[in-house]
């Protein structure tokens, strides 16, 4: 298990993954890396650029994260969540 | 299963069926799991339905009928599906019904694409698939109430345009709101004209429109889009052979040309996601808010820490009501029995059918009947946790456990579900991606104690756990709480040593859906709970009601009429069971047992349970009855005074410890052993599971007797 603070760290362009996202935060995906099957599972279900996303808790450990987009709500891995690129839209 | 045989017999299948059914039309109920889709069924057809299976494929068919004058449809639900390309087993049984690839059946007449008016983002996703299907389709938009009370105003008519034509109806399925104009439109279906292709991906229409123009075999444009979006992979491949000789070279090109380097489903996706986010900014007046209000009162939960323990309190909830609700009905219907078989006996004097009557019937197929309203209540609890949502969020909590044992949160419904009934929890395994966790999944569910296994483990408690309190529980709950922990511990470590073992293979995936919490509708769920307690008395009434009478039969008879008139009666009636075929079997197999304690009464009620476990209570409640001629005497008082011939009694701690051992282990029930043989496909996995969970249930119950 990496360090928690690894998936913190902000990209080198600003964005940052979905992994990062805090508890009630929006972002908006902006790309993917589409080469694991799962993630693209999660592209059929409605996860792909231009998606806006919202924290929206999380299990023990903090893994599966749970996201809400337009009006579903679906739970993911961390190590799903990080192939997606987001930028951080609202500041709550 | 090589779904590649199957599809080619299907094909030739069809052209010998003639033209000969029931139904008018057949309607396929298409939709996303969570749509409302059930529900809408349910409204639609109401009790016309019937459960049967697809032939050759034993899979469940889900048929309701449609009835208006001089016509009937037939509408079939399928399973919920988000796409036309298959996740899992239950979106392929989904898919191939749509493309009239299930053996023995046509492809569907027309579509009913039903749609959460709240969720129209993933919906159309899915309805744009289907429209490319060109068939009559008909789009049903549920929970319309919903959407408009979270301020979702959604524009009809421009909808319909976008989505060429199809004809839209808005409904509310729990309250019957814009059931009747659905009605209307699901019987124009089947002539209605076909809906115009959508625009949203018109180079990938093009490139199957020329594949398929070269065809030998007229070949269905979706089923060729999918071949090149897929690939020509399991169901695929038949239909890059229908395309003829030079097909698979070009195939290769044109999904060169159409992905390039991206993944060809993340493509679709893409593709498909701009079209719908398009049309949504045009017939939306606004985009859904991320989080309503109420799920800012549920997000609390879904903080790590609160949501772990919420999901414990629930389960004690569940626990405690299963136990504390249902006993005063149990007592009553167990008085009721006892009264009614003393009150039978009076009326009849001491013959043959009154023995019949009131040892046999009542005293049989009461001890099991009395168990129906803890079943109930039980099964109450797990349908409304499945229908609230709830299920879903317990296997998203509980994902990283399961992880340790090397499944996904994915197992969890599967094995909540199993705490009512095996069957239901195994056939839910079928949404579990990957072949090796499912099985392992369905070898760990019968170790979860059911609702037959309940009955059991009551009687035995309340006979011979002493009603004492420690702390705030109750020692008989306390018991019982411990059995429950050790079925779960048993599934969980065989899971475990077959995924080190025969299912070794990369951890699981996970990653699920979840739907916002939502208050079960009233009526589908008396709807299931009164098909459950249908099952459960039919099965009262049939199976249990036979082995009883036989049981008796075998117990009464044959009658030695030279019994020394010096015995009491209860003595001549001990002595009489004795010299019965029940009797002198039960001897006969009674060595086997004797490490385990138990004498020849609990081991020919043990084997009489090996095809339904609950069937166990039913022998008991026979034999001890037969064998005592006290009146209004309980099961379970008439166990506790049960004797070796030396006077010592059978039901020592150490023996009652490992008689429950071996009910938590052991497979007792064939319906399960049915259905883990056709969700596995062959006889290997259940012998497996029967031997591997009978040898320990024996060994459990040795080691308990020999060591305590």
């Amino acid at each position: 298990m990496p360090n928690a603070n690894h998936y913190h760290l902000r990209m080198a362009n600003g964005d940052i993954t979905l992994a990062s996202l805090k508890n009630g935060q929006i972002g908006t995906i902006r790309s993917i890396d589409a080469t694991d099957p799962q993630v693209q599972r999660l592209m059929v279900l409605g996860l792909v650029e231009g998606t806006q996303v919202q924290q929206a808790g999380a299990a023990i450990g903090g893994d599966p994260i749970e996201f809400r987009f337009f009006g579903s709500g679906i739970s993911l891995r961390r190590e799903q969540a990080m192939r997606f690129t987001v930028t951080h839209d609202s500041v709550d | 299963m090589s779904t590649k045989a199957r599809t080619s017999e299907t094909r030739v299948a069809l052209q010998d069926i003639p033209k000969r059914r029931q139904a008018d039309a057949s309607i396929a109920v298409v939709g996303s799991p969570n749509s409302g889709k059930s529900t809408l069924f349910n409204r639609l057809t109401g009790l016309r339905q019937r459960i049967g299976n697809y032939p050759g494929v034993t899979v469940e068919r889900h048929v309701g009928l449609l009835k208006t004058d001089g016509c009937m449809i037939e509408l079939v639900d399928l399973p919920g599906t988000h796409g036309l390309s298959a996740h899992s087993y239950e979106e392929q049984i989904a898919i191939d019904v749509i493309f009239g690839r299930m053996a023995g059946t046509q492809p569907p007449d027309g579509i009913l694409a039903v749609v959460d008016a709240t969720n129209l983002y993933q919906g159309l996703f899915l309805v744009q698939q289907l429209i490319e299907l060109e068939r009559p389709i008909v789009v049903a938009l549920t929970m319309v109430d919903a959407a408009a009370a979270a301020g979702l105003k959604i524009d009809i008519d421009k909808l319909s345009t976008h989505l060429g034509g199809v004809p839209i109806c808005s409904v509310v399925a729990t309250t019957g709101q814009g059931i009747a104009a659905l009605r209307d439109a699901i019987i124009a279906l089947p002539d209605s004209a076909l809906p115009r292709p959508t625009t949203a991906w018109p180079e990938l229409t093009a490139l199957a429109t020329e594949l398929a123009s070269t065809a030998a075999v007229p070949m269905r444009r979706a089923e060729v889009e999918r071949l090149i979006i897929d690939g020509a992979t399991g169901v695929n491949a038949h239909v890059l052979e229908c395309l003829g000789a030079d097909a698979a070279a070009r195939l290769a090109s044109y999904r060169d040309r159409l992905f390039g380097l991206d993944p060809p489903l993340a493509r679709e996706a893409r593709v498909r996601y701009a079209w719908v986010r398009q049309v949504l900014g045009d017939v939306q007046e606004r985009m859904p808010v991320l989080l309503s209000w109420r799920t800012r009162v549920t997000q609390f939960f879904n903080q790590p820490i609160p949501g772990t323990l919420g999901l414990f309190v629930v389960m004690a909830i569940v626990f405690q009501a299963v136990f504390a609700w249902a006993t005063p009905m149990m007592d009553l219907i167990d008085s009721a029995t006892a009264s009614l078989g003393s009150w039978v006996g009076s009326q009849l004097g001491d013959t043959a059918v009154s023995s019949l009557v009131a040892d046999g019937v009542i005293a049989g197929v009461g001890s099991v009947i009395i168990f129906l309203p803890q079943i109930l209540i039980l099964f109450l609890f797990i349908i409304l946790l499945e229908d609230s949502g709830y299920l879903a969020r317990a296997a998203y909590l509980l994902d990283r456990a399961m992880r340790a044992v090397g499944l996904s949160g994915q197992s969890i419904i599967p094995m909540i579900s199993s705490f009512a009934c095996a069957v239901p929890g195994i056939m839910a395994t079928r949404v579990i991606p990957n072949r090796r966790d499912r099985i392992a999944t369905i070898l760990a569910a019968p170790f979860m104690t059911c609702s037959a296994r309940l009955p059991v483990y009551a009687l035995l408690i309340a006979a011979f756990v002493p009603a004492e309190d420690v702390g705030i529980m109750n020692l008989q709950g306390l018991v019982l709480f411990g059995l429950y922990m050790f079925g779960i511990f048993m599934g969980v470590l065989t899971a475990l040593l077959l995924r080190r073992t025969a299912l070794r293979g990369p951890k699981p995936p996970f990653a699920l859906m979840l739907p916002e919490f939502r208050r079960p509708n009233l009526r589908t769920v008396l709807m299931q709970l009164l098909g459950r307690a249908r099952v459960f008395l039919r099965r009262a009434g049939t199976v249990i009601f036979a082995v009883a009478v036989i049981v008796w039969a075998l117990a009464y008879f044959p009658r030695s009429m030279d019994l020394d008139a010096a015995l009491s009666e209860n003595e001549a009636a001990a002595l009489q069971l004795e010299q019965s075929w029940l009797g002198r079997a039960g001897h006969f197999v009674e060595p086997a047992f004797a490490p385990l304690g138990w004498d020849w009464r609990v081991s020919s009620a043990v084997i009489a349970g090996f095809p339904a476990r609950e069937v166990v209570i039913a022998v008991l409640g026979t034999v001890y009855a037969v064998g005592d001629e006290a009146d209004e005497a309980t099961l379970s008082r008439r166990l506790k005074a049960s004797t070796w011939p030396d006077g010592r009694a059978v039901f020592t701690l150490p023996m009652v410890i490992g008689l429950l051992i071996f009910y938590a282990c052991c497979l007792q029930c064939a319906a399960t052993l049915a259905v883990i043989r056709r969700e596995t496909n062959g006889w290997g996995w259940p012998i497996f599971a029967w031997v591997y969970m009978t040898t320990i249930g024996y060994v459990g119950a040795l080691l308990a007797y020999q060591l305590l």
